[in-house]
């Protein structure tokens, strides 16, 4: 196991380099000047040449590039272009913004969407199966965004019992996740964050477990007398691997947060930061908050894998 | 029951009392007493260590509240457009002997927030702040933002303590209005803080009406009345300002709706029928604002001015104001007919067989043209439907375009870089702030302005405009060069100097709880009289 995971770890290494290269050049690809935000429309060619100096865009790219890697090694991503604050601070404050989000997000959607697709894949083709797998597909397709709004009609505009937009009272400094006056900013954004994995992990655990069901070793646990939820415990275990995989997916998903759910809701996290860093084209936050975003996704990755490996010997032997 | 079991059931309790909390306890609606909340279009809080960033919001939410500049603007009334005044200067003049030499006297007995008095010296080092590299107080970011409103700057000596010179490069006798975009920040501050411009940010320090209480960043930023201010009228009647960037508009629209703000700018026109029918207040006035296709003279059909005029009786004007829900006026010329110097412009009404003969007459039918065009961006209202529609009536005309559509930031590249770099772009639609009349009408037709080192983007060009704004530039007396800026704009017209559509009307929407705002015809705004019932 420790081989695996020395192994697994050491591929993890060049994926996080090759997607520095991608997070560092992407945004270079994208038409617009990194200092529009900054520089007057009809500056001069010498103003734009001190501004340009002055925050080190005048370099050969391949050379801002090992620049910029080496301040990232040693935990530097920068200072924002408009904010003039450290991109580090920037990144890592909306991260723990969106993580709060995630942690309700993620058991929410994984109990409830896990939940759901057992109980359809223990009566394939029912009518439990079917009003499941419906629910699945609607919770699939309604794009956030809509959804968020919906919400906020009923809930905020409507009704008026939950706020619409924001993090607490007095905004994320001062939120208190156990008072409920700040709590209640979190009810509909994560609501919202969570439909959408809700569907795709209830239609894998479905699939999987119906799967699993249908193998001839389920067929041999009944005839050793096994009671049927004995034989339940062996399927849920054997699907699990499937269905880890896919939330470890949409896990890095909630992680990396969504652009348009905390646009909506005006929460201040990753996705926010990151819509804003594209408007301004605050290239520093921007390239800092993708590659933060990115290498939560291969460390993820790499956690679901090593725990595969926990729950099926085979995948460490391949 | 197992441990797993457990921790399971915990978690669905903690959701559970979440939601169900949410439907027994009161909603933060309404409970800010004397507190203005404000829901901005901005993705982010403007920069607070000088100018700011996020264009003119910026200027309107932070900059003039927290600073002065020189020279102030009118803000006071909704009837007519506003105008500069005194600021931090109580008087500026022209030296007789040397029209590029500006004399400002200074007002007396102004503090900082600090404490501080304001002082000649302030002035010089503001401004070698944001203009000499070599100065300690040089600051990058705002060298940057001031830089539109220097092109004319040379240099500034300190006469008295009460009174500075500026040097011009070149005659404008306009030059005043550039004065008032420059804002004043507090000399003592900065150097306390070591010219840690990141540090003042977090404690910034003007003369202005409000002074700063707190930020979180990104989020919200807090004001509170400056009851020092050196205007008696302008200290604010409301207990707190609380700005919030709040990007998207059906956001804030709920968040007015649920209380939770109780001024947002900018609601979308399908949402107004909605806020009335909740009782809000919808407020809008004309403003020096137009949304046009600015024109390539350097090449394609546009250069003929046939096929201009063409363009502009094409346009059915009231058309696109009904898609904006009435919340724009029809656009006839440059300015809206509310500034002093419209005169009596060529009104193109729409008139689809007379563009079809001016097309026919210059050899142009079909008339293929590219416009370049954004998804959205500051000022360019509802982009996407008005563009279709207006590519619709041009085509119905006889004209075969192309809309090549970009971002925002796409599109600010084609407007700075001009047709030297897009020569193949023939039209592009930028929305334009038309605050002062070098803005409006003097750079989009003098050749000095010429793309990318001015705004003029098509390179238009001619002897007469150019005498025009030279002859502007050397009157001293207003009521003469009200009369030669009043005659440029005409001649604007008469060369259809652009594709004119319609001038916004900048609506916002209030809570019923709020009173006294007066919504000035100018970009900025002033928050200072406003109330809010508890």
């Amino acid at each position: 196991m420790l081989g695996y995971v020395i192994r697994r770890v050491l591929f993890a290494i060049p994926i996080a380099l090759g997607v520095s290269v991608v997070c560092f050049s992407l945004v270079y690809l994208a038409p617009g000047d990194p200092l529009q935000t900054v520089l007057p429309p009809d500056a001069t060619a010498e103003t734009i040449a001190i501004v340009k100096h002055a925050y080190g865009f005048d370099r050969p790219i391949p050379v801002q590039y090992a620049i910029w890697l080496w301040h990232v090694l040693h935990g530097d991503f920068g200072r924002s272009i408009a904010s003039q604050r450290a991109v580090t601070l920037e990144v890592f404050g909306a991260l723990g913004n969106t993580a709060m989000l995630a942690l309700f997000a993620a058991p929410l959607s994984f109990m409830v969407g896990y939940g759901m697709g057992a109980l359809a894949g223990c009566f394939p083709g029912q009518a439990t199966d079917r009003i499941v797998t419906g629910a699945a597909v609607i919770g699939v397709s309604l794009p956030n965004y809509w959804l968020g709004l919906v919400l906020v009609i009923i809930f905020a505009v409507e009704y008026m019992v939950l706020p619409a937009s924001g993090m607490g009272q007095s905004g994320s400094a001062a939120f208190t996740l156990w008072h409920w006056s700040d709590a209640q900013f979190l009810v509909l954004p994560v609501i919202t964050l969570a439909m959408i994995p809700i569907g795709i992990i209830a239609r894998t655990t479905r699939a999987a477990v119906a799967e699993v069901r249908s193998q001839d070793f389920v067929t041999t646990l009944r005839a050793m007398g096994l009671g049927e939820g004995a034989v339940i415990r062996h399927v849920l275990k054997n699907a699990s691997p499937q269905v880890l995989a896919v939330m470890g997916l949409q896990f890095g998903y909630l992680m990396g947060g969504s652009i348009l759910v905390e646009t909506v809701f005006t929460w201040p996290g990753s996705g926010f930061l990151l819509f804003k860093a594209i408007i301004n084209r605050d290239i520093p936050v921007l390239q800092g908050t993708i590659l933060a975003l990115s290498l939560i996704f291969v460390a993820t990755n790499l956690v679901v894998d090593l725990l595969q490996a926990v729950l099926d010997p085979r995948i460490r032997r391949a | 029951m197992t441990c797993s079991a457990l921790k399971v059931l915990s978690w669905c309790g903690a959701m559970a009392g979440l939601i169900a909390g949410a439907l027994v306890a009161p909603t933060p609606s309404a409970r800010a007493a004397g507190v203005l909340k404000v829901a901005m279009t901005a993705g982010d809080l403007p920069v607070t260590t000088g100018n700011p960033d996020q264009g003119f919001e910026g200027f309107r939410f932070v900059g003039w509240n927290l600073y002065d500049a020189l020279i102030n603007w009118d803000l006071s009334k909704s009837d007519r457009a506003s105008d500069i005044k005194p600021g931090l200067a109580t008087e500026w003049h022209v030296d007789p002997a040397n029209h590029k030499r500006w004399i400002f006297t200074l007002r007396q007995g102004v503090k900082w927030h600090d404490g501080c008095d304001f002082t000649a010296d302030d002035v010089v080092w503001n401004f070698q702040r944001i203009s000499d590299p070599k100065a300690p107080q040089f600051f990058t970011q705002q060298f940057a933002l001031s830089r539109a409103y220097l092109t004319n700057f040379d240099n500034i000596e300190k006469i008295d303590d009460h009174s500075v010179a500026i040097t011009t490069k070149f005659v404008e006798s306009l030059f005043p209005y550039d004065m008032s975009y420059v804002l004043m920040i507090s000399r003592c501050r900065a150097q306390a803080l070591n010219y840690d411009w990141t540090a003042y940010a977090n404690q910034p320090s003007g003369t202005g009406p409000y002074r700063f209480a707190s930020m979180t960043a990104h989020e919200r930023m807090e004001l509170v009345p400056n009851n020092d201010y050196w205007d008696k009228a302008r200290v604010p009647k409301q207990d707190r300002l609380v700005l919030l960037p709040t990007p998207e508009a059906a956001t804030r629209t709920a968040a007015l709706l649920s209380g939770q703000v109780n001024f947002i700018e900018a609601p979308a026109p399908d949402a107004i029928p909605v806020l009335k029918r909740a009782a809000m207040q919808i407020v809008s006035n004309a403003y020096p604002h137009n949304w046009p296709y600015i024109l390539n003279f350097t090449r394609g059909p546009f250069t003929d001015l046939r096929v201009r005029q063409a363009a502009n009786y094409a346009i059915n004007r009231d058309d696109v104001v009904d898609l904006v829900g009435g919340m724009a006026t029809p656009e006839y010329a440059e300015v809206p007919p509310t500034l002093p110097y419209y005169g009596h412009p060529v009104i193109y009404k729409f008139d689809k067989a007379k563009a079809r003969a001016l097309l026919k007459d210059a050899n142009c039918l079909p008339c293929k043209v590219t416009l370049a065009i954004s998804t959205s961006g500051s000022g360019q209202m509802q982009s996407l439907p008005m563009n279709e529609l207006v590519k619709q009536q041009l085509e119905d005309a006889g004209f075969e375009v192309t809309l090549n559509v970009m971002d925002w930031n796409a599109l600010l590249d084609v407007s700075r870089s001009g047709v030297p770099k897009y020569p193949n772009v023939d039209g592009m639609n930028a929305s334009r702030g038309l605050l002062d009349p070098v803005s409006a009408i003097i750079k989009p037709v003098a050749t000095a302005y010429w793309s990318p080192a001015g705004s003029n983007w098509g390179h238009f060009g001619t002897p007469e405009a150019d005498a025009l704004v030279k002859q502007i530039f050397e009157e001293f007396e207003p009521e003469q060069r009200l009369a030669l800026l009043t005659r440029l704009h005409e001649y604007e017209s008469e060369q259809a100097l652009m594709i004119f559509v319609v001038h916004d009307l900048n609506p916002r929407a209030l809570s019923p709880k709020v009173h006294g705002f007066v919504q000035a015809q100018n970009w900025f705004q002033d928050l200072t009289p406003i109330t809010v019932d508890p």
